[in-house]
């Protein structure tokens, strides 16, 4: 074993999460295959339904638009070491604000006023969601609860809104509230290329998964957050604002999945209405823990679960599977990525000799034990 | 309002929260169980959504309603058992292994689900306490799930073992501190799999109880957020299972207010009364927390509480 650590690493980086999706997609064979489908058949049209074709493809990146901004949502209080699970919530709230602007102020049309709705969206979401960050810090809630909770809060106060003092009485059917002058909406890139309906959004998800990305790589406020997330105790002797710097965190991951509702407003429901609240924020869940909360490792990521998602309905249309058949491949997909995490730093001596492996095993700690450790020398420091 | 329509609304909330109550009951009992050996399973919700489609099946296909339970808490063990499996290996955090098994759990239980969504099944039956009574408000309030004597029973026996039984004693040390119970001679993560697949049973019980008793069909918005309420409950509840029996009723009425008002003929702002639950939680986790120090009376093992 000469062979440079470092080759190991960046290798596994990537063979991990390959080789768990891979496992989930058998799984998902298996499972279909218990239903009395082909599980041939199944992954034929999974990879049809998702990159077949050009009408196909743009259907996954349309889908795939509103998953990068919600994996953000996830990977970026993920960098302070939080675990942030209120997307769907934050994005609900991301449409009604976008869809709420021009009841409450008259907006100007063009790319001004598009500006304008998408960042009432996210400064709702961000104000919502930095509340978890608050509670966190100041009260020691545990944030993943609090996110949830404050997110079904939210989709309930969406539900209240949309259905009660903001609907449009024009909305018979569904309940909606007043669509979008058309100045406001937001346009397809090349509607007369290849990409079709594909919106601005997979643009500014693209943008917003690489600038920050390069703002947690490259510069100093970026990095301390991972300093936070790395070490509290460090980053409180070293003098960074943790506090201050969790909630911005927060608040930056909720501002992204409120422009991802925003964006569903402006650029294809028009209106705020039950169609914006489609589990996006879970699935972003799942493509910020695949992408390893890595900003640069998300459009990827996304755009194959956009692609799956994107399949789901050929699967539902050709071999009459429920459209839960999503839902479970996903939860697979993350049930193996997490088992994957066990074999970070052992793939390699896993492959060449076993007792490699019992060795590191009785070394490696529990993350829970550590940050017992953490707090003991927070005690002693005190 | 008048003095009548406040008995009504009243009867109607003390109904609800046994009625509401008794699924946070089982699945509060099930998360105090999994987090006394030292482990936060937030994927009972996806075990509570995949139990009530599973006793529903089992109901509906046996026609008998108590096989449809015990089907429940089978697979409620089965989808914490995968938890409980995999947060054994290293590395593998629980809470994100909850969140896991929350998507899991929801997407085969709406798989699998899809033809159950119209037929009805065999329910639970339930007790007529209120037969003494000749209104019939206070029997219908008073007319409570069978299950609830059960979780009663449950309560107090997780009480008592917990102090008297060696099993309990074994969980309550695992959770307390891992090294006592290696030192022992306790594989730690065998008694964390068995108390997280034991607490899976449980809130599976709490799940049929969704399905087969209210609302008492299966549907894809059955459970929105309850286990995962729960989870919070135990926090609330101070890890005692007594206490949990007073937070799932204190719960329960909490989310019987929106239907009890609609009942009396106030339907104004239904989904902001649905949301009770969720913000009472929130702020009962808020004057619960501690800005310093663990919380009293947790296990100290426990990730959520530190």
């Amino acid at each position: 074993m000469h062979t440079p650590r470092n080759w190991h690493a960046s290798a596994e980086a990537l063979l991990l999460p390959v080789m768990a999706l891979v496992a989930a997609l058998l799984l998902f064979g298996v499972f279909c295959w218990f239903g009395g489908q082909s599980p041939v058949e199944v992954w034929a049209l999974l990879f049809r339904g998702a990159f077949g074709d050009a009408f196909s493809w743009q259907n996954t990146l349309q889908r795939a638009a509103p998953l990068m901004l919600t994996a953000l949502a996830v990977a970026l209080p993920a960098q302070t070491g939080l675990t942030v699970i209120g997307g769907e919530g934050a994005l609900a709230l991301g449409a009604l604000g976008c869809a709420a602007l021009p009841y409450v102020m008259p907006v100007p049309g063009g790319v001004l006023g598009s500006a304008m709705v998408l960042a009432s969206g996210a400064l709702l979401a961000a104000l919502w969601v930095a509340l978890a960050g608050v509670l966190r810090q100041w009260r020691r809630v545990n944030e993943t609860i609090s996110s949830l909770l404050l997110g079904y809060i939210a989709i309930a106060l969406f539900k209240h809104c949309v259905e009660g003092p903001m609907r449009d009485p024009a909305s018979l059917n569904k309940p909606s509230t007043r669509p979008l002058d058309t100045s406001l909406q937001i346009g397809p890139i090349a509607p007369d290329s290849f990409l079709g309906d594909v919106h601005w959004g997979l643009v500014i998800g693209i943008a917003a998964c690489v600038l920050f990305g390069a703002w947690l790589s490259f510069t100093a406020q970026g990095f301390s957050l991972r300093v936070v997330g790395g070490n509290a105790r460090t980053a409180r002797l070293v003098g960074l604002a943790t506090d201050r710097i969790v909630v911005l965190a927060c608040a930056l991951g909720g501002a992204c999945a409120g422009l991802a509702g925003a964006i569903e407003v402006a650029a294809v429901q028009t209106s705020a209405n039950a169609s914006v609240i489609a589990g996006m924020g879970y699935t972003g869940i799942l493509v910020s823990f695949v992408a390893r909360h890595n900003p640069w490792a998300i459009p990827p990521v996304a755009i194959l679960f956009g692609g799956f998602a994107a399949a789901g309905s050929l699967l539902q249309r050709r071999l009459g599977l429920p459209d839960a058949s999503v839902l479970v491949l996903q939860g697979f997909a993350f049930v193996c990525i997490l088992g994957a995490e066990a074999l970070r730093g052992r793939l390699f001596p896993l492959l060449t000799s076993k007792p490699a492996f019992m060795v590191v095993k009785t070394s490696t700690k529990r993350p829970a034990e550590k940050r017992a450790d953490e707090r003991a020398a927070d005690k002693v420091i005190a | 309002m008048n003095a009548d329509a406040w008995i009504t609304l009243l009867l109607a909330i003390v109904g609800g929260a046994v009625r509401v109550g008794t699924p946070f009951l089982f699945v509060s009992l099930g998360e105090c169980l999994t987090e006394k050996s030292g482990r936060i399973n937030l994927g009972l919700e996806g075990v509570l959504v995949l139990a009530a489609m599973a006793g529903f099946a089992g109901s509906y296909l046996t026609g008998v309603w108590w096989l449809g339970v015990l089907m429940a808490g089978f697979c409620g063990a089965l989808l914490a058992l995968l938890h409980g499996a995999l947060c054994s290996l290293p590395r593998v955090s629980d809470i994100a292994t909850g969140i896991a098994l929350m998507l899991l759990g929801t997407g085969l239980a709406f798989y699998l689900g899809k033809p159950l969504i119209q037929p009805q099944a065999a329910q639970i039956p339930s007790l007529p306490l209120g037969w003494w009574s000749a209104s019939q408000q206070v029997q219908s309030a008073l007319s409570i799930n069978a299950l609830f004597p059960i979780g009663l029973v449950l309560a107090a026996l997780m009480h008592w073992g917990f102090a008297n039984t060696r099993p309990g004693l074994v969980v309550r040390m695992a959770g307390d501190s891992s090294d006592a119970a290696r030192a022992l001679g306790y594989s730690v993560n065998g008694v964390r799999i068995a108390a997280t697949t034991a607490g899976g049973f449980i809130a599976g019980i709490g799940g049929a109880s969704l399905s087969l008793y209210y609302p008492g069909s299966w549907n894809e918005g059955l459970s929105s957020g309850q286990g995962l309420i729960a989870v919070a409950l135990v926090i609330f509840a101070r890890w005692r299972p007594w206490r949990c029996l007073g937070a799932a009723l204190l719960f329960g009425g909490a989310g019987a207010v929106g239907p009890s008002l609609q009942s009396v003929g106030i339907s104004g702002g239904y989904y902001l009364f649905s949301a009770v639950p969720y913000a009472l939680t929130l702020v009962i986790l808020v004057a619960t927390s501690s800005t310093r120090g663990s919380l009293r009376g947790a296990p100290a093992e426990l990730g959520v509480s530190r």
